[in-house]
């Protein structure tokens, strides 16, 4: 007697697959992981809870001063960020010229779109258009002096607008400097070689403070008499320098890995020095050190903020001057204060780092040297 | 870089010809650049001399033995107002390195268990993990500072109302009192104690080390020796009559005297110091461990160790490997970022050197010089450590 039809698949039991399963292998495999998931999960329900608390059912919402945050247990001051959120994005750049920082992001974005999003063409006239013509345009807009704009001087920058100039003219003059660094360490000629191990260690070994310090104090000292150069631009030079040395090495430990025979190839082309190093050795060394050169941009990011040190005002520095404010003080203000400029960091270094995995993704996906596992995730 | 011109033989010659040769064009270019430097140099100097003259500044290091004339908020040695600029420094230069070991020791704790439990099998310990890594370094190390100590510090409440701890100690706004110990005659036996214990643990480590080589009979060397180590001085302490007294905090008018302080600077600095660079140590900590191959792993375990040793005597000497040598430039990190300390008040050496004495004697080439100078050494001194301790587990491999 042969069956024919065969029975119904039965279900696989619950305890192999499923929620029931995941949640055994995931969170009690065994008495010390359960303990483990009991903790985390207190721990996670009590930041949660405050949070939320703190941020949404106890933040006050509407008011005109701090007296509207004075109350036992008050959460978030929000009214403090809304009152002073203009200042936050521009500083004192005034009211009626604020739209000319607007159209400079615009600007911006209009050029970095096309070279970030790898589907969109006209790659290299994004380029020539941001490396070339963008920066004279953002100049002339958030300068003025110009017939038919104001003149702001860079004392009243502030805010995000001084921490993105920062740290865009940062990482686009330490660019250049680095790569020369990186070849002069790497150079045949012994003095060349020795002036850059010399900087690259130098600035290395010592904090960015003390260099910020020396460009506030010592800079003035360096140059002749009437000669002064704008406080911003001396931030800005040494922040480019600053960074310009640890890019070095990045790149650096990018030319390392390109196998000899490539530079031999080279040379057996008959390429000038300019040819190799632009056309074969530099395009395949970035490319290895994409995750590194990120990693600087994001650290030079978070280290606008020590601008604030020698008295400029980046976004930090302003949330800094907004809390001491007498209209605004009370026991809320600060964290209020402190998180928003946090988020706002946050959301910037953390984009910035999620594109750069996607993009080390793709160059992977062509799949040669790039050794760089994705993530955990 | 043009080794193939080298072996040209049909090079142009003459006076002309030369400037075709890679070594004379070498040559030119160094002599072009150390002359460029050298310009750049004598230029500055010589601003910085008419600068000076104009302004009336001293120049040389004289000032170093003066009467500095302020107070510190900390310090580790003898300071008063009446010190010199060069005892100034130097409590700077300890209070850095207080600091800067503290944050060390606390950011390597913090940072080896948060690498660890991400890559828990634990899911919720796992996603806590990365929560961690991914919020923290996100933010600038400045804000953080900022919101522990203005956010955070600053709105504990007045002396009066202080939290108590048990065992008397105090948490205000002004920093954390604990009574402070008091060795009294007889403590030295408990120390001697301590360093014989230490120098048993040593010398039980060899002697189990050198037995296991010769029979591959292991010893419980890590129980034996922290009972050595805790034991001896315990037995001392006890034998001598306790002789450990407590100076307790007292109220007395506004604030808290006697005892030891921790400011709430110092508290702020160890605090963002080492909760941000944990977070960096946790991420070198994963992919040390995830670089050693799972076949290593399998191996062990086929070998039949246990899982413990697995990880002990496989897993993480090779991690260890992979780690140190990113874990050594997050520790100069965190040492060249103390120096942030100078925007929260910690009187740390770039805020009493860099900072007062240069506001107040004005001599900022020397200043600095000598702030550039000790950072640089700071660092070429853990490089050296860091790389004789990597040099000792490359060896370790075989």
């Amino acid at each position: 007697m042969a069956r024919d039809i065969r029975p119904a698949a039965m279900p696989p039991p619950l305890t192999v697959t499923g929620p029931v399963a995941w949640v055994r292998q995931n969170l009690f495999s065994s008495p010390l992981n359960g303990f483990l998931t009991l903790l985390g999960a207190w721990i996670a329900y009590e930041v949660l809870a405050n949070v939320v608390n703190w941020a949404f059912l106890n933040a006050t919402w509407q008011g005109e001063d701090g007296s509207a945050c004075t109350r036992e247990g008050a959460g978030a001051c929000w009214p403090f960020v809304q009152a002073k959120f203009g200042q936050f994005m521009y500083g004192r750049y005034p009211d009626g010229e604020r739209w000319r920082v607007d159209l400079t992001y615009a600007l911006a974005i209009a050029g970095l779109a096309p070279l970030l999003i790898p589907r969109v063409p006209g790659k290299l006239w994004a380029a020539i258009y941001l490396a070339g013509i963008f920066p004279l345009i953002a100049v002339v807009l958030l300068l003025g002096d110009v017939p038919g704009l104001s003149y702001v001087p860079t004392q009243l920058w502030g805010g995000l607008l001084v921490t993105l100039v920062v740290s865009s003219a940062g990482i686009a003059w330490a660019f250049p400097i680095g790569i020369i660094l990186a070849l002069g360490r790497r150079s045949q000629m012994p003095i060349v070689r020795m002036v850059s191990v010399g900087f690259i260690e130098f600035v290395r070994g010592v904090p960015l403070i003390t260099v910020l310090f020396m460009a506030s104090v010592m800079l003035p000292l360096f140059l002749p008499e009437n000669v002064s150069i704008d406080k911003l631009l001396r931030a800005l030079i040494m922040v480019a320098l600053f960074s310009a040395a640890y890019l070095a090495e990045v790149i650096r430990g990018g030319l390392q890995a390109i196998p000899r025979g490539q530079f031999e190839a080279a040379d057996a082309l008959g390429l000038s020095y300019a040819q190799k190093m632009g056309l074969i050795i530099l395009p395949q060394a970035l490319k290895l050190v994409i995750p590194g050169i990120v990693n600087t941009f994001i650290g030079l990011f978070k280290d606008t903020s020590l601008v604030l040190i020698i008295g400029i005002f980046d976004l930090l520095g302003i949330v800094q001057l907004g809390l001491a404010d007498q209209k605004w003080i009370s026991p809320a203000t600060p964290i209020t204060g402190y998180v928003f400029a946090g988020i706002v960091f946050w959301i910037f270094c953390f984009s910035i780092s999620r594109y750069s995995q996607m993009i080390e993704r793709r160059l992977a996906a062509g799949g040669q040297r790039t050794t760089t596992k994705p993530l955990g995730e | 870089m043009a080794t193939a011109a080298d072996k040209r033989s049909d090079r142009p010659v003459g006076p002309a010809g030369l400037l075709f040769r890679p070594e004379v064009r070498q040559l030119v270019y160094q002599v072009l650049l150390l002359l460029a430097l050298a310009l750049v140099v004598w230029w500055v100097a010589s601003n910085v001399a008419a600068n000076l003259r104009r302004q009336n500044i001293a120049s040389g290091f004289d000032f170093l033995s003066r009467t500095s004339g302020f107070d510190v908020s900390q310090s580790l040695i003898d300071y008063s107002n009446a010190s010199s600029y060069g005892r100034a420094f130097w409590v700077g230069l300890l209070n850095t390195l207080l600091v800067a070991g503290l944050g060390i020791a606390f950011a390597t704790l913090i940072g080896f268990m948060v690498g660890i439990a991400r890559l828990s099998p634990n899911w919720l310990i796992a996603r806590l993990a990365s929560a961690y890594v991914e919020i923290v370094r996100n933010v600038p190390l400045l804000l953080q500072l900022f919101f522990w100590y203005f956010a955070v510090l600053k709105n504990l409440p007045s002396p009066r109302q202080s939290y108590v701890l048990p065992g008397g100690g105090f948490f205000n706004v002004r920093g954390l009192y604990l009574p402070a110990p008091l060795p009294q005659p007889g403590f030295g036996a408990v120390v001697l104690a301590f360093g014989l214990g230490i120098a048993a643990a040593v010398g039980l480590w060899m002697w189990a080390r050198r037995r296991q080589r010769l029979t591959g009979r292991p010893f419980p060397v890590l129980r034996v020796a922290l009972a050595l180590v805790l034991g001896l001085p315990l037995i001392a302490f006890v034998a001598t009559g306790a002789p450990l007294a407590f100076e307790h905090p007292v109220l007395r008018g506004f604030n808290f005297q006697g005892g030891l302080v921790i400011l709430p600077e110092l508290m702020a600095l160890l605090l963002g110091l080492s909760i941000y660079t944990a977070s960096f140590i946790a991420e070198i900590v994963r992919a040390g461990i995830e670089g050693v191959p799972k076949g290593q792993r399998e191996a062990a375990l086929a070998l039949g160790l246990s899982n413990g040793q697995t990880l002990r005597l496989v897993v993480i000497p090779q991690a260890l490997r992979i780690i140190i040598p990113p874990l050594t430039s997050q520790y100069l990190n965190l040492t060249k970022n103390s120096s942030l300390g100078v925007a929260i008040g910690y009187p740390d050496f770039v805020s009493v050197f860099t900072g007062t004495v240069l506001n107040q004697t004005g001599q900022a080439v020397e200043v600095i010089l000598i702030t550039m100078g000790v950072f640089l050494t700071l660092s070429l001194l853990t490089s050296l450590f860091m790389n004789w301790f990597n040099r000792h587990m490359a060896l370790v491999e075989r």
